[in-house]
Protein backbone atom coordinates (compact mmCIF):
# COMPACT_ATOMS: atom_id res chain seq x y z
CA UNK A 1 0.00 0.00 0.00
CA UNK A 2 1.14 3.35 -0.91
CA UNK A 3 -0.32 6.99 -0.98
CA UNK A 4 1.49 9.75 -2.81
CA UNK A 5 1.16 13.68 -2.91
CA UNK A 6 2.71 16.18 -5.36
CA UNK A 7 3.12 19.38 -3.16
CA UNK A 8 3.72 22.73 -4.72
CA UNK A 9 6.24 24.80 -2.91
CA UNK A 10 4.53 27.26 -1.04
CA UNK A 11 4.05 27.80 2.64
CA UNK A 12 0.41 27.11 1.92
CA UNK A 13 0.03 23.85 0.67
CA UNK A 14 1.17 22.82 4.66
CA UNK A 15 -2.30 22.36 5.40
CA UNK A 16 -3.19 20.18 2.10
CA UNK A 17 0.08 18.18 3.07
CA UNK A 18 -1.25 17.99 7.06
CA UNK A 19 -5.17 16.30 5.43
CA UNK A 20 -2.86 14.50 3.54
CA UNK A 21 -0.90 12.66 6.18
CA UNK A 22 -3.90 12.72 8.98
CA UNK A 23 -5.62 11.03 6.06
CA UNK A 24 -3.01 8.40 4.77
CA UNK A 25 -1.46 7.59 8.59
CA UNK A 26 -5.21 6.22 9.33
CA UNK A 27 -3.97 2.78 7.68
CA UNK A 28 -0.73 1.64 9.79
CA UNK A 29 -2.11 1.32 13.34
CA UNK A 30 -0.54 4.83 14.85
CA UNK A 31 -2.03 6.06 17.74
CA UNK A 32 -3.85 10.08 17.71
CA UNK A 33 -0.30 11.29 19.13
CA UNK A 34 1.98 9.35 16.74
CA UNK A 35 0.11 10.57 13.85
CA UNK A 36 0.23 14.05 15.32
CA UNK A 37 3.78 14.17 15.37
CA UNK A 38 4.87 12.26 12.02
CA UNK A 39 2.40 14.56 10.53
CA UNK A 40 4.70 17.52 12.06
CA UNK A 41 7.90 15.60 11.44
CA UNK A 42 7.35 15.27 7.90
CA UNK A 43 5.51 19.26 7.83
CA UNK A 44 8.93 20.33 8.93
CA UNK A 45 10.68 18.64 6.29
CA UNK A 46 8.36 19.93 3.84
CA UNK A 47 8.56 23.76 5.23
CA UNK A 48 12.15 23.73 5.02
CA UNK A 49 12.92 22.49 1.69
CA UNK A 50 9.92 25.14 0.27
CA UNK A 51 10.99 27.88 2.13
CA UNK A 52 15.32 27.15 1.84
CA UNK A 53 15.65 25.40 -1.18
CA UNK A 54 13.11 26.19 -3.57
CA UNK A 55 12.58 29.73 -2.22
CA UNK A 56 8.52 29.21 -1.91
CA UNK A 57 8.66 29.10 -5.89
CA UNK A 58 4.80 27.65 -6.50
CA UNK A 59 5.57 26.35 -9.94
CA UNK A 60 8.42 23.64 -8.43
CA UNK A 61 6.97 20.16 -6.54
CA UNK A 62 8.04 18.41 -3.75
CA UNK A 63 6.71 14.59 -4.40
CA UNK A 64 5.72 12.98 -1.55
CA UNK A 65 5.23 9.10 -0.71
CA UNK A 66 4.23 7.20 1.86
CA UNK A 67 4.74 3.44 1.76
CA UNK A 68 4.90 0.44 4.27
CA UNK A 69 7.99 -1.47 4.75
CA UNK A 70 6.78 -4.59 6.53
CA UNK A 71 7.48 -3.46 10.12
CA UNK A 72 7.72 0.23 9.50
CA UNK A 73 6.20 3.39 7.95
CA UNK A 74 8.48 5.44 5.12
CA UNK A 75 7.64 8.71 4.15
CA UNK A 76 9.70 9.68 0.94
CA UNK A 77 10.31 12.96 0.41
CA UNK A 78 11.63 13.87 -3.32
CA UNK A 79 12.85 17.06 -4.74
CA UNK A 80 15.13 18.77 -7.10
CA UNK A 81 17.17 21.35 -6.37
CA UNK A 82 19.95 22.62 -3.64
CA UNK A 83 20.26 19.39 -1.45
CA UNK A 84 19.48 19.74 2.04
CA UNK A 85 20.84 17.01 4.06
CA UNK A 86 19.47 17.16 7.25
CA UNK A 87 21.73 13.80 8.50
CA UNK A 88 24.67 16.28 8.39
CA UNK A 89 22.76 19.55 9.99
CA UNK A 90 23.73 20.70 13.58
CA UNK A 91 21.08 20.88 15.98
CA UNK A 92 20.91 24.07 17.43
CA UNK A 93 21.14 24.23 21.30
CA UNK A 94 18.23 25.93 22.82
CA UNK A 95 19.32 28.55 24.87
CA UNK A 96 21.42 29.58 21.69
CA UNK A 97 18.37 29.86 19.76
CA UNK A 98 16.88 31.92 22.49
CA UNK A 99 19.56 34.04 22.91
CA UNK A 100 19.95 34.74 18.93
CA UNK A 101 16.15 35.46 18.96
CA UNK A 102 16.26 33.06 15.55
CA UNK A 103 12.86 32.22 14.84
CA UNK A 104 14.21 28.97 12.94
CA UNK A 105 16.56 26.38 13.37
CA UNK A 106 14.62 23.84 15.78
CA UNK A 107 12.44 21.66 12.78
CA UNK A 108 15.09 19.37 12.23
CA UNK A 109 15.58 18.60 15.93
CA UNK A 110 11.91 18.19 16.12
CA UNK A 111 12.67 15.67 12.53
CA UNK A 112 14.96 13.91 15.16
CA UNK A 113 13.53 13.25 18.07
CA UNK A 114 10.44 11.95 16.35
CA UNK A 115 11.12 9.65 13.66
CA UNK A 116 13.30 6.59 14.35
CA UNK A 117 15.57 6.90 11.58
CA UNK A 118 15.91 9.32 8.83
CA UNK A 119 17.83 8.45 5.59
CA UNK A 120 18.98 10.67 2.70
CA UNK A 121 20.53 10.61 -0.76
CA UNK A 122 21.09 12.85 -3.51
CA UNK A 123 21.06 11.11 -6.92
CA UNK A 124 22.01 13.45 -10.13
CA UNK A 125 19.95 16.03 -8.65
CA UNK A 126 17.09 14.11 -7.22
CA UNK A 127 17.22 14.41 -3.77
CA UNK A 128 15.31 12.17 -1.15
CA UNK A 129 14.86 12.35 2.54
CA UNK A 130 13.10 9.14 4.13
CA UNK A 131 11.26 9.18 7.28
CA UNK A 132 10.92 5.97 9.00
CA UNK A 133 8.97 5.26 12.17
CA UNK A 134 8.55 1.38 13.60
CA UNK A 135 4.74 0.74 13.37
CA UNK A 136 3.32 0.35 17.13
CA UNK A 137 4.20 -3.31 18.71
CA UNK A 138 0.98 -3.81 20.51
CA UNK A 139 -0.96 -3.80 16.61
CA UNK A 140 1.51 -5.90 15.32
CA UNK A 141 0.02 -9.65 15.11
CA UNK B 1 -6.28 28.21 9.14
CA UNK B 2 -5.51 30.68 11.90
CA UNK B 3 -7.48 32.56 13.91
CA UNK B 4 -6.53 35.37 16.63
CA UNK B 5 -8.39 37.16 19.15
CA UNK B 6 -6.78 39.62 21.60
CA UNK B 7 -8.94 39.83 24.87
CA UNK B 8 -8.00 42.32 27.53
CA UNK B 9 -8.69 41.21 31.11
CA UNK B 10 -8.07 42.93 34.50
CA UNK B 11 -4.11 43.05 34.54
CA UNK B 12 -3.75 40.62 31.61
CA UNK B 13 -3.75 40.07 27.82
CA UNK B 14 -4.96 37.24 26.32
CA UNK B 15 -3.66 35.84 22.97
CA UNK B 16 -6.45 32.96 21.65
CA UNK B 17 -4.74 31.28 19.30
CA UNK B 18 -7.78 29.13 17.07
CA UNK B 19 -6.69 26.41 14.47
CA UNK B 20 -3.31 25.77 13.30
CA UNK B 21 -0.15 27.71 13.30
CA UNK B 22 2.36 27.38 10.55
CA UNK B 23 5.17 28.42 8.42
CA UNK B 24 2.79 29.81 6.16
CA UNK B 25 0.99 32.14 9.49
CA UNK B 26 3.32 31.87 12.08
CA UNK B 27 3.92 35.92 10.92
CA UNK B 28 1.12 36.42 11.92
CA UNK B 29 1.31 35.36 15.55
CA UNK B 30 4.73 37.01 15.85
CA UNK B 31 2.74 40.46 14.42
CA UNK B 32 -0.30 39.68 17.82
CA UNK B 33 2.27 39.29 19.99
CA UNK B 34 4.51 42.63 18.82
CA UNK B 35 1.73 44.92 19.21
CA UNK B 36 0.54 43.25 22.48
CA UNK B 37 3.95 44.07 23.49
CA UNK B 38 3.74 47.46 22.14
CA UNK B 39 1.43 48.37 24.14
CA UNK B 40 2.44 47.91 26.97
CA UNK B 41 1.43 44.57 28.42
CA UNK B 42 3.08 43.06 31.46
CA UNK B 43 0.96 39.79 31.80
CA UNK B 44 0.30 37.92 28.78
CA UNK B 45 -1.06 34.79 28.46
CA UNK B 46 -1.78 32.60 25.28
CA UNK B 47 -4.94 30.61 25.35
CA UNK B 48 -4.08 27.49 23.33
CA UNK B 49 -7.67 25.56 24.80
CA UNK B 50 -8.26 26.07 20.65
CA UNK B 51 -5.29 24.87 19.06
CA UNK B 52 -5.20 22.20 17.00
CA UNK B 53 -1.36 22.23 15.47
CA UNK B 54 1.79 24.02 16.33
CA UNK B 55 4.93 23.43 14.18
CA UNK B 56 7.95 24.87 15.22
CA UNK B 57 7.75 28.14 13.36
CA UNK B 58 4.88 28.83 15.51
CA UNK B 59 6.95 27.44 18.79
CA UNK B 60 10.32 29.25 17.31
CA UNK B 61 7.99 32.90 17.81
CA UNK B 62 7.61 31.77 21.25
CA UNK B 63 11.35 31.09 21.57
CA UNK B 64 12.42 34.16 20.18
CA UNK B 65 10.24 36.52 23.10
CA UNK B 66 11.59 34.44 25.66
CA UNK B 67 14.64 36.79 26.55
CA UNK B 68 12.79 39.99 26.28
CA UNK B 69 10.06 38.70 28.93
CA UNK B 70 12.91 37.86 31.25
CA UNK B 71 14.89 41.49 30.55
CA UNK B 72 11.34 43.36 31.06
CA UNK B 73 9.67 41.42 33.76
CA UNK B 74 7.07 40.36 31.71
CA UNK B 75 4.72 37.26 33.20
CA UNK B 76 4.09 35.22 30.01
CA UNK B 77 2.15 31.69 30.12
CA UNK B 78 0.24 28.98 27.88
CA UNK B 79 -2.21 27.16 29.13
CA UNK B 80 -5.21 25.03 27.53
CA UNK B 81 -3.08 23.12 25.14
CA UNK B 82 -4.67 19.49 23.92
CA UNK B 83 -2.30 16.62 24.31
CA UNK B 84 -0.24 16.66 21.34
CA UNK B 85 0.23 20.24 21.03
CA UNK B 86 1.90 20.39 24.95
CA UNK B 87 3.65 16.98 23.90
CA UNK B 88 5.20 18.96 20.84
CA UNK B 89 6.19 21.63 23.80
CA UNK B 90 7.83 18.92 25.92
CA UNK B 91 9.71 17.15 22.70
CA UNK B 92 11.90 20.32 22.69
CA UNK B 93 12.32 20.81 26.45
CA UNK B 94 10.16 24.04 25.67
CA UNK B 95 8.09 23.04 29.19
CA UNK B 96 10.78 23.59 30.78
CA UNK B 97 11.24 27.33 29.69
CA UNK B 98 8.22 28.37 29.20
CA UNK B 99 5.60 28.39 32.12
CA UNK B 100 2.49 26.20 30.93
CA UNK B 101 -0.82 25.59 32.45
CA UNK B 102 -3.49 23.21 32.17
CA UNK B 103 -6.46 26.34 32.37
CA UNK B 104 -6.90 29.80 32.60
CA UNK B 105 -7.65 30.12 36.13
CA UNK B 106 -4.72 28.25 36.57
CA UNK B 107 -2.87 29.88 34.76
CA UNK B 108 -3.96 33.63 36.38
CA UNK B 109 -3.24 32.71 39.44
CA UNK B 110 0.50 31.08 39.36
CA UNK B 111 2.30 32.28 36.70
CA UNK B 112 5.50 34.15 37.98
CA UNK B 113 7.44 36.64 36.85
CA UNK B 114 10.75 34.77 34.85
Amino acid sequence: MSHKLNLSCCTSALVELRSFLQLSLKDYGFSEMDRHQITLAVEEVCANLIIHSHACNPKEIIYLEVKDLEKKLAIEITDKGDAFNLLEYEVPDLNQVIEEKRKGGIGIFLVKKIMDEIEFESINGENTCRLIKKFPTTNMP
Amino acid sequence: MLQLEKIKEENRDILRLIGEVDASNSVLLDQSMQEILQQGATFLLIDGSQLGYISSAGLGVFMSYLDDFSDRGIRFAIFGLNEQVSEVFKILGLDRLIQIFPDKSTATTLAHEP
